[in-house]
């Protein structure tokens, strides 16, 4: 049964040889006697993108906010850019926190602010990134403009549609330009011609930025696009990873289960 | 499993609330200090709240005003509606009232609030974007509320009276100037410091049920919801617990004096 697991790392190794961007070993986590991680491994690469597949409810938000340090795991260890985030300081896991952009599941933009307040909030304690003199208004309107959403920037988030929210969420998790980005379900609740534009845009800001990036997604076209490796979130273990074609070919029940 | 037994579950309420009030004091003194967001905190909750305040003052010194005033011509005092009137408000009923209707208002608000920020993530946002969240949202809430409710209860009191002068003007021909002469003369600083200093710790408790209740909001769509009628419920029950501390502690001070 682990066979075909062990055939598809192989292939991986080669695949990656760029430095190593982040490292998850072994994280368990549990929420009360509910065992949602139980050893889950990861690594991420330079320029690389990574998807995470998994059932709803499998703990793949949880994964992603133990790696940003908004959850804690019960044990495993979590290195970013070589550094280990259980070790650092609040200023360190702040300043660490700068290289990674979030768009979270449901885009959370801040409801009570306007587009450019939302973007500026992350600027509000990291404006010395980009040296002493810096336009704040520049860096907005620009960020804007690569999403496509300029005129959008005196608007509530409730004036904008879902797809717009999204997009206005990438908007701002690029803002303090990360070198990585996390994505939660970023097509979740669109319709199929909306996601299909978020994940080219996902695309476009991976050329522009060069970032790597990890996506969590439910969407086969998303990760069959995106994707230069998928690992497979089942029982709370990396149950399986590879190429897109690789894990298609897979006659793992399991596995098949994800690509019907 | 513990959860299951209610007053183990209260117990356990309160021992968190004590926790959440050690950590907002915790973190109201370190840096930084969110000055711009407590301003345009203390904006909301005042403006929220103005409307009702001035519409319930009034109505509570007319009611009262009416209320009392058969009784005391039975007895041929109506001489003394002004300074009657004037202390049960002061002293009570206009702090109390108005702190429930405050609760009602910005409890809610805050719990609904908060916990909608939890549920949609918003709360996780501001945290990796390196903003202290606890300090952004609640310590300046909790001190918004703190500071614009006694404010709220002097404007209040001030239109319960001038409710319970109109009344005193049509019924007893009592001139404005007779009123407030009374009025005054009967108040002394021992009625008016006292209820003022309890409205602080009615302002403390409301933020800090409204913000603990939305903060720690349970995930899902019914969560929201609970937070800010829970929040209502409990910070109600908390203000008539301070009352009674307040008039107790009270009471033993004047006996000193
Ligand atoms: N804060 C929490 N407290 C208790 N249980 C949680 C919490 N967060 C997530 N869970 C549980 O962990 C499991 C995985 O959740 P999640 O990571 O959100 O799933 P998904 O893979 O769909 O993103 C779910 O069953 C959820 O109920
Ligand atoms: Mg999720």
């Amino acid at each position: 049964m682990m066979d075909p697991i062990e055939n598809i790392q192989g292939k991986v190794e080669t695949i990656s040889s760029g430095k190593r961007m982040l490292e998850i070993k072994n994280i368990k986590k549990a929420f009360g006697n509910k065992h949602v991680l139980n050893g889950f491994n990861l690594e991420l690469y330079e320029g690389e993108n990574v998807v995470i597949m998994g059932k709803s409810g499998s703990g793949k938000s949880v994964m992603i906010k133990c790696l940003v340090g908004l959850m804690q795991p019960d044990s495993g260890s979590i290195k970013i850019m070589d550094k280990d985030i259980a070790t650092l300081n609040q200023k360190d896991l702040d300043d660490l926190r700068t290289e990674i952009g979030f768009l979270f599941q449901g885009s959370a933009l801040y409801d009570s602010m306007t587009v450019r307040e939302n973007l500026e909030f992350p600027l509000r304690r990291h404006k010395h990134k980009f040296g002493d003199v810096v336009d704040t208004n520049q860096l907005v309107e620009e960020a804007l403009e690569n999403v496509g959403l300029l005129h959008t920037i005196e608007l509530m988030p409730a004036e904008l549609s879902g797809g717009m929210q999204r997009r206005v969420a990438l908007a701002r998790a690029l803002i303090l330009r990360p070198k990585i980005i996390l994505y939660d379900e970023p097509t979740s609740g669109l319709d199929p011609i909306t996601a299909k534009e978020i994940v080219d845009l996902m695309r476009r800001v991976q050329r522009l930025y060069q970032t790597s990036s990890i996506i969590i997604t439910h969407d086969i076209d998303c990760a069959r696009v995106v994707s230069e490796r998928i690992v497979l979130l089942v029982d709370g273990v990396d149950y399986a990873r590879g190429t897109f074609e690789e894990l298609a070919a897979s006659d793992d029940g399991k596995i098949q289960a994800f690509f019907k | 499993m513990i959860r299951s037994n209610k007053i183990g579950s209260f117990f356990i309420e309160i021992g968190e609330l004590t926790y959440f009030t050690r950590r907002f004091f915790k973190e109201l003194f370190s840096r930084p200090f969110e000055f711009k967001e407590l301003l345009r905190q203390c904006y909301s909750i005042g403006n929220r709240s103005l409307m009702l305040v001035c519409v319930t003052g009034f109505i509570i010194g007319l009611v009262i005003t009416l209320q009392t005033r058969p009784t005391l011509e039975e007895f041929g005092a109506e001489s003394w509606m002004p300074s009657m009137v004037s202390i049960s408000i002061i002293r009570e009923i206009g702090p109390v009232i108005i702190a429930l209707t405050f609760a009602g208002r910005i409890a809610s608000g805050i719990g609904a609030e908060l916990g909608s920020m939890r549920v949609t993530e918003q709360i996780d946002a501001m945290e990796v974007s390196g903003t202290n969240p606890f300090k952004f949202l609640v310590v300046t809430r909790i001190l918004a509320a703190t500071l614009m409710l006694p404010l709220l209860v002097i404007l209040g009191d001030a239109i319960a009276l001038y409710g319970s002068y109109i009344i005193e003007n049509i019924k007893g021909d009592v001139s404005f100037q007779l009123y407030f002469n009374k009025v005054f003369k009967a108040l002394k600083f021992s009625d008016i410091i006292p209820a003022t200093i309890k409205t602080y710790f009615f302002g403390f408790a409301i933020g800090l049920v409204g913000c603990f209740k939305g903060f720690y909001c349970d995930k899902g769509t019914v969560g929201v919801g609970l937070a800010a009628n829970s929040a209502v419920v409990f910070s109600s029950m908390l203000l008539f617990i301070i009352d009674f501390i307040a008039v107790f502690v009270t009471d033993i001070f004047m006996k000193f004096k």
